[in-house]
């Protein structure tokens, strides 16, 4: 069951394999995570620690495509982002979506927005775009910009 | 020999007016399997996003939703906020604290309106409107607009709140009060309603917790979720008022929990209103800089918790905004809730979650596939206000 700090409980399950770990306020924490590891750390955050999923952001940067998971911890007023940069050559990660049913339909928006393919996902149909719209054509991917 | 048929319900939804499409699977009269399509009026606002100022942004996110048009400018500036590490003045909170309670009241109003026009209970329906009109008069009052009010900003809101004005809004809420009372008196003492809705589209709490619900959807499966007490932004640490859940899960449990939220709406709003007399001072603190950076805000909307997520290269515009609205985790708890239950039921099920799609359907038919038969929306309404027929038929208070 959940302990009464699951941050530090988070911290020492996977003190191995985190990449960063920033405290941004006493409420706001972000940890960057090997995707290796996601449906581990979604199963301890998510089942054992007992947070909610609030929702996953997926971000273009130059280097890789970075998934948010957002997770909330409500009674203690923190929110948990764990990060995990998927590269674009092999762009494709782990479900979580068979962990937590309230990932199912964000996975699906990342996949086709972003082009992110998420292995195992129970129904990896498409969930805002058009049946018709090109594959291979992610539109939240940056182009480069000359307007700023 | 196989029944099944599918009964599609879109693209537009002809009562809520918003596109969503769901495709009910039906045995009979019972429902089985339920599937939503969604997407049909994607307007990329977050890619917009990309392309405003942080100033600009507020405006775009309070186009995402009609009704709940200040909750996405209020976790906007929370998340701007958060980035920066603004602190907003104590005048502004009340004030945000104000308008965030005053569309809670008139968005439950709405959907309970709604909900009793669903199952064939127009003289709920046009209670409830008749009486939630003061409340934009009150938004107007305060705001200078009944919708798309344009109060928040980061840093703080762009309007204040005059001492002269207090006495008519207390008044105006004086009314309101007494009208929702009256009204939730008698909605949760009515027997039709309590027979038509209790026991129907129950949401269990882990299911609630699995599926990441938030808000009345979430609350009345017993799961005692709320922004406003997690993380008392805005005014909500400084007045008293209590969050309300149910344990029962159901469409009844979702209407006692709005219609109760709104005294605690109201118990909100009256004790900001005290407070402004006596906290003077700026409604605004100056905003020169966003630096490079992550920032994460969310707002209790009246459907529950609405999130965004901000980041920032330092220049005046955002490199990436992720929205969340409530429904869009809401919804998908459809899929526990109405299969086994009847095709006259799915109807207010799927709207007890009080879903918000901005826009959904008009083009509504049942397709019997085995006999050829068309349904439309119309017949399914026919289908649920008849069965409020008969459960008053069966107690001996139908009018027919």
């Amino acid at each position: 069951m959940s302990s009464p700090d699951p941050i530090a409980a988070i911290k020492a399950e996977f003190k191995d394999r985190i990449v960063s770990w920033e405290e941004k306020s006493p409420k706001r924490y972000y940890i960057t995570m090997p995707r290796e590891d996601i449906t581990k750390v979604a199963d301890f955050i998510f089942a054992k620690q007992g947070a909610r999923f609030i929702i996953a952001s997926g971000v273009d940067t130059p280097e890789a495509i970075e998934i948010l998971y957002h997770f909330a911890f409500d009674k203690l007023n923190k929110i948990l982002t764990v990060k995990v940069p998927v590269p674009k050559e092999r762009c494709e990660i782990e479900s979580i979506a068979p962990i937590i049913a309230g990932a199912n339909w964000i996975e699906r928006e990342i996949a086709e927005l972003l082009g992110v393919n998420f292995l195992n996902h129970p129904n990896p149909k498409r969930l805002l775009l058009a049946e018709d719209w090109p594959e291979g054509k992610y539109p939240l991917r940056q182009e480069p910009r000359s307007n700023r | 020999m196989n029944q099944k048929t599918i009964i599609p319900v879109g693209p537009f939804h002809p009562l809520q007016e918003e596109p969503e499409f769901f495709e009910l699977e039906v045995e009979g009269e019972k429902v089985i399997d339920i599937t939503v399509n969604i997407g049909y009026n994607h307007r990329s606002i977050e890619k917009i996003a990309e392309s405003k100022t942080f100033d600009q942004m507020v405006f775009l996110v309070e186009r995402i939703c009609g009704i709940c048009s200040t909750s996405h400018p209020i976790a906007n500036c929370n998340a701007v906020e958060d980035l920066a590490g603004i602190e907003i003045p104590e005048r502004a909170k009340y004030i945000r604290s104000i308008v965030g309670e005053l569309e809670r009241l008139h968005s439950h109003l709405l959907w309970a309106g709604l909900a009793g026009h669903f199952i064939g209970y127009n003289t709920l329906w046009m209670w409830v409107w008749k009486y939630r009109e003061p409340i934009l008069d009150l938004f107007e009052a305060v705001t200078g607009n009944r919708n798309h009010y344009a109060m928040m900003k980061p840093g703080g809101v762009r309007q204040d709140i005059e001492e002269g004005a207090i006495p008519a809004l207390s008044k105006g809420l004086d009314e309101a009060e007494k009208k929702i009372e009256m009204v939730t008196k008698a909605a949760l003492d009515d027997p039709v309603l309590a027979a038509r809705l209790k026991g129907v589209g129950i949401l269990s709490k882990e299911e609630a917790i699995d599926y990441c619900a938030v808000g009345p959807t979430a609350r009345a499966s017993g799961v005692d979720i709320d922004v406003r007490k997690d993380e008392p932004y805005a005014a909500y640490g400084l007045v008293d008022w209590k969050i309300i859940t149910q344990e029962d899960g159901d469409v009844f449990a979702k209407v006692v929990v709005r219609l109760l939220e709104c005294f605690e709406s109201i118990k909100i709003i009256r004790q900001c209103l005290q407070k402004l007399k006596t906290t003077k001072g700026d409604i605004a603190v100056q905003v020169k800089e966003i630096p490079p950076g992550e920032g994460i805000g969310h707002h209790e909307a009246p459907r529950g918790e609405t999130f965004h997520y901000i980041r920032s290269d330092g220049s005046n515009m955002p490199v990436r905004l992720k929205v969340r609205a409530p429904t869009y985790v809401n919804l998908p708890t459809c899929k526990v809730t109405v299969p086994g239950e009847s095709v006259a039921d799915a109807t207010i099920i799927l709207a007890a979650i009080d879903p918000c799609y901005c826009c959904t359907e008009r083009l509504v038919k049942v397709i019997d596939r085995e006999r050829g038969r068309k349904w439309k929306w119309e017949d399914l309404l026919r289908l649920s206000r008849k069965k409020t027929e008969r459960i008053k038929k069966r107690m001996g208070i139908s009018h027919e």
